[in-house]
């Protein structure tokens, strides 16, 4: 079996009573991409924020390349070459996207507070191949502000892939993009995945079944089923989880 | 509106303008500089000096860093006292003095941001104004070394030879200093440290998520910001010859905040302009012996906060980059 890039061991995260991941087993291959389906408020954000240290664990551990980082602090698993994109586009609204890539390839740079910021243009080339990766090279002196929707989504990508990430995590990338952005994310991620392991929350299945390895499916808090994709697919449990969603969405 | 009808025309000479007017601004603050001793009297402008320098110092933070710190007279008024006991003890050349007081507030920096930036908004700023009332206290009792509340007395300025007796000449020995302690902060804010701040201001988690550790961000701005504010309090000192326990006292912290607030956040202009409003109209104020300038200053303010949301020179600013 392929060595483990990403390994959660009964990871568990409570608010206030409230358990929002629950003994969640997961073990990603290295070098697949792993799928992480599931109704809304299944832990799936959640189990992310744990991951990257924006939360710390109820209990449990998280192992990255066999290396224990529970209760690292986010920017140091970042540095250990995790890095994520968020569900809610998070972005620093003034600058450019050139400048936001910059930025997350800047590093060490960014202590030297005695030179000039001209010194961050240093990364102009490798920030533009990045944008242009996403579709974005267009856009490269517009602030995120001024993006559409998708646009910004791609930006979060292009941050992401910045820190030349081992792992690399993606929280809903193609949620409400249009289908032609689906369609370059998903293209875009197929290449990128060479040489990196990549996890992603996705509620499009086609999506899913394109792009992912395996898929693991959470259901409030706890793994429900975990397969190929295919496997997954047509287990009666996960139809009947997504169903009730549907349900209740109704 | 006329650059929308005539763009080829209007853009490249708004852009041109735009060019021209930082140095040009730049020009004209230093000739402003370099007369204002010749205008008004000369214990005002060397006031001017020292308080420029304090609120570019809180600016720095709560402009660039978004931390608000409501103790900021540690680190002005230990290095006026700083600085005056090297003078008093060691008869350091006056610049020495203030170097030395401004690296005692930034080394006392240290801990205290180490504690408070793990904090975020008022709470950021109880934990600074708890350590500014500690170091204020500590200064009251500490009698033999600051002579509580009789404060410090007759701090000597000397420079080898000169004679810096006369506030006119000690005025022009001191602008390098602040022009000094003003190009630091300029250079902090238009460096790629100064982007990572405004990042993290802007952003926190994303910043962490790309790598950034906030924190140390954090206090490495707070440092610098208190050594800056160093270099005014020690010149402070010695342009008063005199340390008072006022110097640490809250009410300073609030004023250089009221400073930067005037003049608008996030712009050093602003901080410039905002420190030598306050700074002139107190004087008046002191000039003609009105009873409470707090209460006109602090009307003043509300009224400029109320009607100006970017303050005196960032509602300025924006007037003229609007046309
Ligand atoms: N910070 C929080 N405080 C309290 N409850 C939370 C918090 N974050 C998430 N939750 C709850 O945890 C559950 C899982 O949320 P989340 O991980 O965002 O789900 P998903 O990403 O799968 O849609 C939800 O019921 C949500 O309300
Ligand atoms: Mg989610």
């Amino acid at each position: 079996m392929a060595h483990s890039a990403l390994t959660a061991r009964a990871l568990t995260r409570d608010f206030r009573g409230f358990r929002a991941v629950d003994a969640v087993d997961l073990e990603v291959a290295d070098g697949s991409v792993h799928a992480l389906v599931g109704p809304n408020g299944a832990g799936k954000t959640t189990l992310f924020n744990l991951l990257t240290g924006f939360l710390t664990p109820t209990a449990g551990r998280i192992e990255v390349g066999g290396r224990d980082i529970t209760g690292l602090a986010p920017e140091k698993i970042a540095r250990l070459g995790v890095a994520r994109s968020f569900q809610i586009t998070s972005l620093f609204g003034q600058l450019t996207c050139r400048e936001h890539v910059e930025l997350a390839l800047a590093g060490d740079l960014g202590w030297k507070f005695w030179r000039s910021d001209k010194l961050l243009h240093r990364h102009r080339d490798q920030a533009m191949s990045l944008l242009d990766q996403v579709g974005l090279a267009e856009h490269a002196e517009s602030t995120a502000d001024s993006l559409a929707y998708g646009r910004k989504r791609a930006l979060e990508l292009a941050l992401a892939l910045a820190l030349d990430p081992k792992v690399l995590l993606l929280d809903e990338p193609t949620a409400g993009m249009g289908v032609e952005d689906v369609d370059r994310t998903v293209d875009l991620i197929g290449r990128v995945r060479d040489g990196r392991t990549v996890v992603m929350v996705e509620h499009n299945m086609s999506v899913v079944g394109a792009l992912a390895d395996q898929v693991t499916v959470l259901q409030a808090g706890k793994v429900l089923v975990e397969g190929a994709y295919a496997q997954v697919r047509d287990d009666e449990r996960v139809i009947s989880a997504y169903l009730g969603e549907a349900h209740v969405a109704d | 509106m006329t650059t929308d009808v005539l763009p080829e025309v209007g853009r490249p000479a708004r852009a041109r303008a735009k060019r021209f007017a930082r140095p040009a601004l730049l020009a004209a603050g230093l000739i402003v500089a370099v007369w204002l001793p010749n205008g008004i009297y000369t214990g005002l402008a060397v006031d001017l000096l020292c308080w420029a320098l304090f609120a570019v110092s809180v600016d720095l933070l709560l402009g660039y860093a978004g931390l608000l710190s409501f103790g900021h007279a540690a680190y002005w008024g230990s290095s006026a006292y700083a600085t005056g006991l090297l003078a008093v003890h060691l008869g350091l050349p006056f610049p020495l003095a203030v170097l030395g007081g401004a690296l005692t507030a930034a080394l006392i920096a240290i801990p205290v941001g180490f504690l408070a930036v793990k904090r975020v908004g008022i709470y950021f700023a109880m934990v600074t104004l708890a350590f500014a009332q500690m170091i204020y206290f500590i200064a009251n009792e500490w009698r033999s070394v600051t002579g509580g509340e009789n404060g410090m007395q007759s701090v000597p300025r000397t420079l080898g030879s000169a004679d810096l007796s006369d506030n006119y000449y000690f005025y022009y020995a001191a602008l390098p200093i602040v022009l000094g302690g003003l190009w630091l902060a300029w250079r902090i804010v238009h460096s790629p440290f100064g982007r990572v701040l405004v990042a993290i201001r802007d952003n926190p988690a994303r910043a962490r998520a790309l790598g950034y550790p906030v924190h140390r961000y954090k206090l490495a701005a707070f440092v610098l910001s208190a050594f800056v504010a160093g270099l005014g309090g020690g010149l402070f000192a010695l342009a008063h010859q005199f340390v008072s326990l006022d110097t640490l006292h809250w009410t300073t912290s609030g004023k250089a905040v009221i400073m930067v607030v005037l003049g608008g956040i996030g712009t050093l202009w602003g901080a410039l302009f905002g420190s030598s409003f306050v700074v002139v109209l107190e004087d008046s104020l002191s000039q003609a012996d009105f009873a409470s300038p707090g209460l006109l200053t602090g009307g003043i303010f509300v009224l400029a906060v109320l009607l100006f949301r970017r303050g005196l020179w960032g509602s300025v600013a924006a007037f003229f980059r609007r046309r």
